[in-house]
């Protein structure tokens, strides 16, 4: 078998493990919090009897691990299960949050993964100068700044004085393409600004570590131009640590997007959670900690196996 | 006059240092050097470590390394100052008149590229060819140059061809755009002498062949000889003597240089084997963790008492596998060790302290074999602590009467690594593995990484030292000079097995076994057209055979 075969299912079985892992993790530490469902449902006044009664209605006197099997198998067949709150199908309310998130997160990655490359490029190509500086300033300014203030200055700013894009992130179904991407330019260019310093500071990091290599040395004796040494003969050796930042960035927009979603409004992931975990609702927070733990491990197997197909000892061996 | 391709006049090469807790400072490393080069001919750039020639060598590109500039003088090639031309027309000149080949041609490969992609890339983008003439180009070079299957050998990846392969392939990435100067920088230094002598011929005769001019920098004279038209010495950035290879190899006039020329010139007396030897190593074969082969094959071999054993092969023959099993880091699968007659635990944790203090290592690197936050006293008092425990003015004699063995004295016993030179840093290392007063030394490649000068004084030193404390060595080497220069025995292993072992004059006169025969044909030797004579001989054998 070709080791690359080899290699790239070893990490996706090992995803798969740490995925079950984290389940039952997160599992057990909803298990351990005080007070279950029940309680939560009747409220602090409940009658002992009254509790009783839910518990035996609701299944929660059986053992922990069963419960955990019947909720795992559900998982696994798509049923996430019913918010106590509403009542709701879980999986069906979060179907279009979590669309919603994907489309903010998708966009947001769409301008700041290839932004953050081609600044940490050109802070490469001019390190130590000005323009280097200049770079390393304004990202670690926005990095520095928490999102929400940057959020509520643009939305001021912007959006307010200028009359540009809306305030609020507001999307539904019947709104066309162009309209929703024109209610989360806010949100987008907030995300862009928090994530781009710590890629674009990495993919210089890793591209001036290569770029004291011979091989750098020879490119440079063949009279190459400095941006055609970097882009053609540093970069390529250095993509493994920079896509494994930018899956960790990727995996805070969709996982860490909260406060912008709330500052925003938008109808998203991180606001539908922080809704349920104000109100107790134990089975929507342990599906939404599964579905973010799901794309976690799934954006951190990607790193791995993209640095495994870069590797060319790997991809062709002897 | 039309003839003189490369003219360097008075150059001067500054450099800035950083010392360790004072201000950065600038400092000249090569000191007004000039000389001629016309074309179709080659210079010889020779010294030792520190000499200036590989800066002088990437001067004539305007290219400095690091924080190297070049501070004044002229550097003309094809008639015009290069230093002070533009920087687009300093990148037409790289690549495209001037290229460039490295000494480690792995490290200079971009390991993510085809190589054949890095060796047309100069020519393509210089526009000299397109990228199909490049390419054709490449495959006459390869083939030229006596690489395997070179019509394919360019879609490889540099991980997939031999480390002699590579070389001859950075060769080819260097004419590949008809330069009219190839600098060549210590090309062959990093290979194995049967490989180096392979790579020095395709070198030669690509050089005849194109009628290239080239600039062929090294620190083995040897070496140089076989190629050059002339050879100019350096030392720390100043020209020793400057004349025709024949004037410097048959008549040289300087000091330094006559110093080069007649190096290794230690003799040593064998000694006959004594009845109880120190050291037995009795059928051991051993091999690494996850690989299902063997590394050494049943080696047997003996060191007595005050004498040495040289242990020379090449790059992956097992001689550093068997320095490994003998200490104990390496378990072996099978056989025995008997040291001083008992028999050692096969590893590390199962010997004694006294196992450990009489069985004492000197390595390769000095610079990483000593922890450079500790001082010379520390470093060569801890033995002294550890298996005498000895403490205060009784430690301090004992560590000035080493240093004064080593012939460094009292005044380096507060100095810190980094404040001494190469050889004195393996000093320190021989004084610290004597001060454990052991019955055996394993010397692992100790005077690879240094200049030959320098060498020589190490290998000096370890003879007194073995005649004064009556030490056995166990010498690992791949150069045969050293080699002839110390040992009482020889054992020669090739692919994990001793395939030729006995005392030094019987190892080294014939009749000898196939690979010996190779090994030691391969050794550089000092005087003009060894090389051709070598080849040619060989060519007849095969063609005999």
């Amino acid at each position: 078998m070709h080791p690359i075969i080899k290699l790239v299912s070893q990490r996706i079985a090992l995803g798969l493990l740490l995925l079950f892992g984290a389940s039952a993790l997160i599992f057990g530490l909803t298990e351990a919090l005080p007070g279950d469902a029940a309680q939560a449902v009747l409220g602090q006044s409940a009658t002992p009897e009254a509790l009783a009664n839910l518990r035996e209605e609701m299944g929660l006197n059986r053992l922990a691990l069963t419960r955990y099997a019947e909720w795992l198998t559900g998982i696994l067949h798509g049923d996430l299960g019913t918010s106590l709150t509403n009542g709701l199908d879980i999986a069906e309310s979060v179907g279009s949050r979590l669309g919603n998130t994907l489309f903010l997160a998708f966009w947001a990655a769409l301008v700041s993964v290839p932004l953050a490359i081609f600044l940490g490029l050109l802070a490469v190509r001019y390190r130590n100068r000005w323009p280097d500086k200049l770079i390393s300033a304004v990202t670690l300014t926005t990095i520095s700044i928490p999102e929400f203030l940057i959020g509520y200055v643009l939305v001021y700013f912007v959006a307010v004085k200028l009359g540009m894009f809306s305030p609020l992130a507001m999307i539904n179904d019947s709104m066309s393409f162009w309209q929703k991407l024109n209610a989360i330019a806010l949100p987008v260019i907030v995300l862009t600004m928090v994530v781009l310093a710590h890629m674009m500071r990495m993919t210089r990091a890793a591209i001036l570590n290569v770029m004291q290599s011979a091989y750098v040395e020879t490119a440079e004796l063949k009279g190459l131009s400095n941006f055609k040494v970097i882009w053609r003969h540093a970069f390529p050796n250095a993509i493994a640590p920079i896509v494994n930042v930018v899956m960790l960035n990727l995996a805070y927009l969709v996982v860490g997007v909260v406060v912008v979603e709330v500052v925003f409004v938008y109808p998203g992931m991180g606001q539908y959670l922080v809704d349920h975990v104000t109100k107790r609702d134990v089975p929507v927070v342990l599906a939404c900690g599964v579905i973010f733990a799901a794309i976690y491990i799934g954006l951190n197997m990607v790193a791995d196996i993209v640095a495994i197909l870069a590797n060319p000892r790997l991809r062709h061996p002897k | 006059m039309s003839d003189t391709l490369l003219k360097v006049r008075d150059l001067k090469i500054g450099a800035t240092v950083y010392p360790p807790g004072e201000k950065p400072r600038d400092i000249e490393i090569v000191h007004g050097v000039s000389f001629d080069l016309e074309r179709g001919k080659v210079l010889g750039l020779i010294g030792e470590s520190g000499a200036g020639k590989s800066t002088i060598g990437l001067a004539s590109m305007a290219y400095g390394r690091g924080g190297v500039k070049i501070t004044g003088g002229e550097v003309w090639v094809n008639g015009r100052d290069i230093l002070k031309t533009s920087l687009s027309d300093i990148r037409k000149l790289r690549g495209g008149e001037v290229t460039y080949v490295s000494q480690s041609a792995a490290a200079s490969f971009n390991p993510a590229k085809r190589i054949m992609d890095q060796v047309v890339e100069a020519a393509v983008e210089k526009k000299k060819f397109t990228r199909k003439e490049a390419e054709a180009r490449a495959r006459e070079l390869f083939a030229k140059l006596g690489l395997p299957d070179p019509d394919n050998i360019g879609n490889r990846y540099p991980h997939q061809v031999s480390g002699g392969q590579l070389q001859r392939c950075m060769t080819a990435l260097a004419l590949c755009p008809e330069p009219d100067l190839v600098v060549f920088d210590e090309p062959t230094t990093a290979l194995d002498v049967t490989t180096q002598i392979d790579v020095l011929m395709a070198i030669k005769e690509a050089i005849r062949d194109t009628g290239v001019a080239a600039l062929y920098i090294t620190h083995d004279l040897a070496v140089v000889a076989q190629v050059s038209d002339d050879i100019m010495v350096l030392r720390m950035g100043d020209t020793v003597e400057y004349g025709t290879t024949d004037q410097i190899i048959n008549n040289p006039q300087e000091e330094y240089t006559k110093a080069l020329v007649s190096v290794r010139s230690i003799e040593h007396e064998e000694k006959q084997p004594t009845p109880e030897p120190v050291l037995q190593v009795d059928g051991i074969t051993a091999r690494y963790k996850g690989l299902n082969f063997d590394v050494l094959h049943n080696v047997n071999v003996e060191v007595h008492p005050g004498q040495t054993l040289a242990v020379v092969g090449e790059s992956g023959s097992g001689k550093s596998t068997l320095a490994r099993v003998i200490t104990g880091l390496l378990p072996p699968r099978d056989g025995e060790i008997t040291f001083a007659g008992r028999k050692l635990s096969p590893d590390l944790a199962g010997r004694s302290r006294e196992d450990l203090r009489e069985l004492q290592m000197i390595y390769q690197m000095a610079d990483v074999a000593m922890n450079p936050r500790q001082t010379v006293g520390t470093i060569i008092g801890r033995p002294l602590e550890f298996y005498f425990n000895m403490r205060g003015a009784e430690k301090r004699k004992r560590i000035v009467e080493l240093l004064d063995e080593i012939e460094l004295g009292e005044g380096f016993i507060d100095r810190y690594p980094a404040e001494l030179s190469g050889g004195q840093k393996q000093r320190v290392c021989i004084a610290r593995a004597l001060a454990a007063k052991p019955r055996m030394i394993i010397c692992d490649e100790v005077t690879s990484a240094l200049d030959p000068l320098v060498a020589d004084g190490i290998l000096k030193l370890l003879l007194d030292l073995q005649k004064i404390e009556d030490v056995a060595y166990l010498f690992i080497t791949h150069d045969l000079a050293t080699v002839r220069a110390i040992s009482d025995s020889i054992a020669v292993m090739y692919q994990g097995r001793v395939v030729r072992y006995g005392p030094k004059s019987q190892v080294l006169s014939p009749p000898f076994d196939d690979y010996t025969d190779l090994l030691l044909s391969s050794v550089p030797e000092m005087h003009l057209g060894w090389l051709e004579e070598v080849v040619a001989h060989r060519k007849m054998e095969s063609a005999g055979n």
